[in-house]
């Protein structure tokens, strides 16, 4: 009776591991890191973006702790449809579980939408939009590492605290370049400032003399950039042409990435004030992983984007971990559960509207006589804490938000 | 001096106006295939190869049976993709209605292209008909409806007839696949039709046609708006099918995409431009991987189609067994 | 201060001049377009890959060559009109014989290769390229700051220009080339080497692109995709002012870049159609072009 006993028990003991095994779909993990590989933004996210991914695969141990953890890149050419094809795709044929990184905010509106049908996971760390935790906020998504709130929170009212209160707006004219422009806005009018006026260029645009010109006019002491990418490198390589630093106006990069600023050189760059949620440099474990990083990625330091890519990797793990179970919307209300905690971000938290808070801190670009060598660019300007980095989660008309 | 156009006289000289024999075996294997495939291959895929395959044959229609070059042609596509979009999902219209308001849409906008462009030939067609339409990208660029970058997002699939539920893959498929012979056939239809007659007369010699009675900028025309209305509809069944419309979808380099797939298939044959839709579209799939590898390979394709490979995968194949395909 | 329309007279004359610089470039590139498709009949769709690539020789020069900006205004015209010469010869020149839209597809995929080329090993946001250490600074022209880089696009474009149209149209070289476009058989009969002149004038048609190309690189990114949707706009500037019309290019060009910047001022978010709209009104009523003729 006992031997029986023994046998049910071992037998029961091996069923509930497999089936623990089974929770996790297919017995495998796939994460899909869906970025552009190719164009605008692939030095900012890119390749540097499955890097930092697997790292965090390795850090996590999965391999010790018998999970099997599978990465698979693609370039969506910050095209909707491109996109959109490979996200169906990754979930009806690859069985991908977790889509992560998708810049461009179409993009990630686009594949939030699919999750949401396929009852996957989604999550964004380069792509902006900040609709993503207010009206397009989903059980499955959860918004990594910065929004178009946040800059604008950021840039704005720092710039406009320390002095900076007349602000004329350059913005692209499209949805992403429209949205930074009105959050910066009302942000720099409820601390005080002006807006003396603003001028919206075509996109993308390779030539801003003539807009530079009525920025000039204008006499702002602010010129904010809407902008991003080479509409951002482009404006400010011309700005320096026409001696809009010299004139006494200052630019403000409300979307700017550190490989920004290393291409256009900080001869061209000094002066800029904007803000980023993490920089290499900014204490000793940054500094530690992001040499391991820039080690795998030809030198290059990491941008705050990849590095949230690591972090959100590192904890959907834990997250699945703890839940033994990949299923989408529950891993996803799993990580809103569990705090934050890894050595880029420090410690932080995932809000019901899915919405990942952290602090975010002012940067202004060193002067070059200031720089140390390559990629020693930023000096900190102010510290915004977690708390009042992001929108309240009451402001985002979130569905998900009780009232 | 051989054209694009020339190409086809040989073969079709002594074409009969009625169906041969081996297009309908070529036309039975296409259909038997198309039925079969989405039970082994991903069925989206398929619906992509599908649309392009319709919106191709539209292009074709116009390169290989009236002689003129359209560099333009995605703005057919796209505008009946936005149409429709915008039908399906703000004003709630169901997908038959949405699909045939955007194909109406890029009917009237052939219209207006067509007469601003018809008086020009070759190779100043190929260039206004490329303005023109850079000219309405940029128009949705600005325009509120389009939401520019984002496009138009979440359009419901909806019930097609009020009877098939589109959200089903497999019904959504067969749908396509319908929609996709209907075009065909009535292009098929077209080629072998008086009319037909009348845009092969004026491909040939327009002064003698002109002489003989007819109004050759009339029947251009005609041709020309039925190239773009046919190539809305494959736009505006694309939007239904991937729930989206975007800008992509108007740009000038989705004009050189369907050019490329025309060229590859071969120009002047009815089945080419199919084969070379699908033959692109498997290709940027797979390759999709490699990123800025596929603009190249595109463009070695078109440079090894232009000066050694003219005739395109069908027009040789029509050539081995010297019969028109 | 006075205003027109609205605008102060200031800010008016200031976005003239900025219009007059873009215009430049317009008509550069409308003028090796024009060059090119007068003798070839093609209509080079590689125009704006060879732009970025006169802005990447540039590039390379001074990387690789630690040659400077002056350097690179000589050599990178040549660089890349022998890059042209080797295509004619090699590929374009089978064509001759077929319908000239082929001519377009080729040149449309060697746009394409390219491209793709650069783009896969220099990705899409750009390189920088310093301004040249005599033309940096500007004036303050009192409307406003003029860089001296800007006076120098326009004063070096107007030069080119005008000393291209000089030698097509004013001197025997030009003479044979005017000749071989109307009756390239008759030319031949008369001991000109004709098919070496078609290749060299695709190659200068060409180098007008790379220089172009040099003159951009301190002032817009150097990118893989510069040309790309700027070869659109110049099309519409060569059907307006009339394919092959070398005067209707030049004096085209400089207009149309001074529309788009008064479009700037007026009604920016028009100032990327405001060309196209112009071509199709003037399609309308002179289908070939203001300065064109029948080809």
């Amino acid at each position: 009776m006992n031997r029986i006993l023994a046998i049910v028990v071992a037998m029961a003991l091996a069923l509930a591991t497999s089936s623990a095994q089974a929770q996790i779909s297919d017995g495998v993990i796939k994460i899909g890191v869906l970025n552009d590989q190719s164009g605008t933004y692939a030095d900012l996210a890119g390749p540097g973006s499955v890097v930092a991914a697997r790292m965090a695969v390795e850090d996590f141990g999965a391999a010790a702790k018998g999970m099997k953890v599978e990465i698979l890149s693609a370039d969506h050419q910050n095209k909707p449809d491109v996109g959109s094809n490979i996200a169906r795709q990754w979930y009806d044929v690859d069985k991908v579980d977790l889509i992560l990184d998708v810049p461009t905010s179409s993009v990630v509106l686009a594949v939030n939408q699919i999750t949401r049908e396929k009852n996957k996971a989604f999550i964004v760390s380069t792509g902006a939009t900040s609709d993503l935790t207010g009206k397009a906020c989903s059980p499955n998504a959860i918004h990594w590492t910065y929004d178009t709130w946040a800059l604008a929170n950021g840039t704005g009212s720092a710039i406009v605290k320390t002095g900076g209160d007349t602000w004329f707006f350059l913005t692209a004219d499209y949805a992403f370049g429209h949205a930074l422009e009105r959050d910066t806005e009302a942000v720099v009018v409820k601390n005080g400032g002006k807006v003396l006026g603003k001028v919206r260029h075509p996109f993308p645009s390779s030539d801003f003399s003539s807009f530079l010109l009525q920025a000039q006019a204008s006499k702002a002491k602010i010129i904010g950039l809407a902008n991003a990418g080479a509409d951002t490198t482009n404006a400010i390589k011309q700005g320096a042409e026409f001696g809009i630093a010299k004139g006494g106006q200052q630019f403000a990069g409300l979307l700017v990435f550190l490989t920004d600023v290393h291409a256009l050189g900080l001869e061209k760059a000094q002066g800029l004030v904007l803000t980023e949620a993490f920089y290499w440099d900014l204490n000793d474990k940054t500094r530690a992983w992001s040499k391991r990083f820039a080690e795998r990625h030809r030198g290059a330091m990491p941008t705050m984007v990849q590095a949230g890519v690591y972090s959100a990797t590192l904890h959907y793990l834990k997250a699945i971990e703890a839940l033994k179970s990949d299923d989408g919307p529950k891993v996803i209300a799993k990580m809103k559960e569990m705090p934050t905690d890894d050595p880029l971000f420090g410690k932080g938290a995932v809000r019901a509207d899915g919405r990942k808070i952290h602090p975010m801190y002012l940067f202004e670009v060193k002067k070059p006589a200031e720089s140390k060598g390559a990629w020693d660019y930023y000096k900190v300007r102010a510290t915004i804490p977690a708390d009042q980095a992001f929108r309240p989660i009451d402001q985002g008309d979130c569905p998900l938000v009780k009232k | 001096m051989a054209g694009p156009v020339e190409q086809v006289e040989a073969a079709a000289a002594t074409e009969p106006v009625a169906a041969a024999g081996h297009q309908v075996v070529a036309f039975v294997v296409m259909v038997v295939s198309l039925v079969l495939a989405p039970f082994f291959v991903y069925p989206l895929f398929l619906m992509k190869a599908l649309c392009f395959g319709l919106f191709a044959c539209a292009f074709g229609l116009l390169i290989g049976y009236v002689g003129l070059l359209s560099f333009g042609h995605a703005v057919f596509l796209g505008s009946a993709g936005y149409i429709s979009a915008h039908t399906a999902k703000v004003w709630g219209w169901p997908p038959e209605l949405a699909i045939l308001a955007g194909t109406a849409a890029a009917g009237a906008l052939g219209v207006v292209i067509g007469a601003l462009a018809i008086r020009s030939k070759g190779i100043y067609f190929a260039n206004i008909t490329l303005a023109l339409a850079q000219m309405v990208y940029f128009f949705y660029v600005q325009a509120p409806f389009t939401h520019g970058e984002d496009g138009i997002q979440a359009v419901p699939r909806g019930m097609f007839l009020g009877v098939f539920d589109l959200r089903h893959t497999l019904t959504m498929y067969f749908v396509v696949l319908a929609i996709f012979l209907a075009g065909f056939l009535l292009i098929y239809r077209v080629i072998h039709s008086p009319f037909g007659q009348v845009l092969k007369a004026i491909r040939e010699n327009e002064p003698r046609a002109v002489s003989l009675g007819y109004a050759a900028e009339r029947y251009k025309l005609l041709a020309f708006v039925l190239s773009g209305t046919l190539a809305g509809l494959a736009g505006g069944t694309k939007a239904i099918v991937f729930q989206l419309a975007s800008l992509t979808d108007v740009h000038w380099t989705m004009s050189g995409e369907v050019v490329l797939m025309t060229l590859l298939g071969g120009l002047g044959t009815v089945f080419g431009p199919v084969v070379g839709a699908f033959i692109m579209i498997t290709l940027e799939h797979y390759l999709a991987q490699l990123g800025a590898w596929v603009t190249i390979i595109q463009g070695l394709i078109f440079v090894v189609c232009v000066l050694t490979f003219r005739r395109g995968v069908v027009g040789e194949l029509a050539q081995l067994i010297r019969k028109p395909l | 201060m006075s205003t027109v329309f609205g605008v102060p007279t200031q800010a008016l004359f200031g976005q003239l001049l900025i219009g007059l610089i873009n215009g430049s470039f317009y008509a550069m590139l409308s003028l090796g377009l024009s060059v090119i498709f007068g003798l070839l009949n093609i209509i080079n769709f590689a125009h704006g890959a060879q732009y970025m690539m006169g802005a990447f020789a540039a590039y390379f020069l001074l990387q690789w060559a630690g040659l400077g900006y002056w350097w690179a205004l000589l050599v990178a015209p040549v660089v890349v009109g022998l890059l042209g010469v080797v295509l004619e010869r090699t590929m374009i020149r089978r064509l001759y014989h077929l319908d000239h839209l082929y001519g377009l597809l080729l040149t449309f995929g060697f746009a394409l290769v390219i491209q793709g080329m650069f783009r896969h090993e220099f990705g899409s946001s750009g390189l920088p390229y310093a301004m040249p250490a005599l033309l940096s600074g500007g004036h303050n022209l009192g409307f406003m700051f003029l860089p001296n880089y800007r006076a120098w696009v326009i004063v070096f474009s107007l030069g080119l220009c005008f000393g291209t149209w000089y030698v097509i149209e004013r001197t025997k070289l030009g003479s044979y080339l005017r000749a071989a476009t109307e009756n390239p058989a008759l030319v031949q009969a008369f001991g000109v080497n004709v098919p070496r002149m078609v290749t060299l004038t695709y190659g200068f048609g060409v180098a007008l692109a790379g220089v172009a190309g040099v003159l951009a690189a301190p002032i817009y990114q150097v990118n893989p995709l510069m040309g790309a949707d700027l070869i659109i706009v110049v099309f519409a500037v060569v059907v307006i002012g009339g394919l092959g019309s070398i005067m209707g290019s030049i004096v085209t060009g400089f207009a149309l870049g001074v529309v788009e910047g008064l479009t700037k001022v007026f009604y920016p978010e028009a100032s990327n159609t405001v060309i196209f709209v112009i071509m199709a009104v003037v399609l309308v009523f002179r289908p070939t072009g203001l300065f064109g003729r029948e080809h």
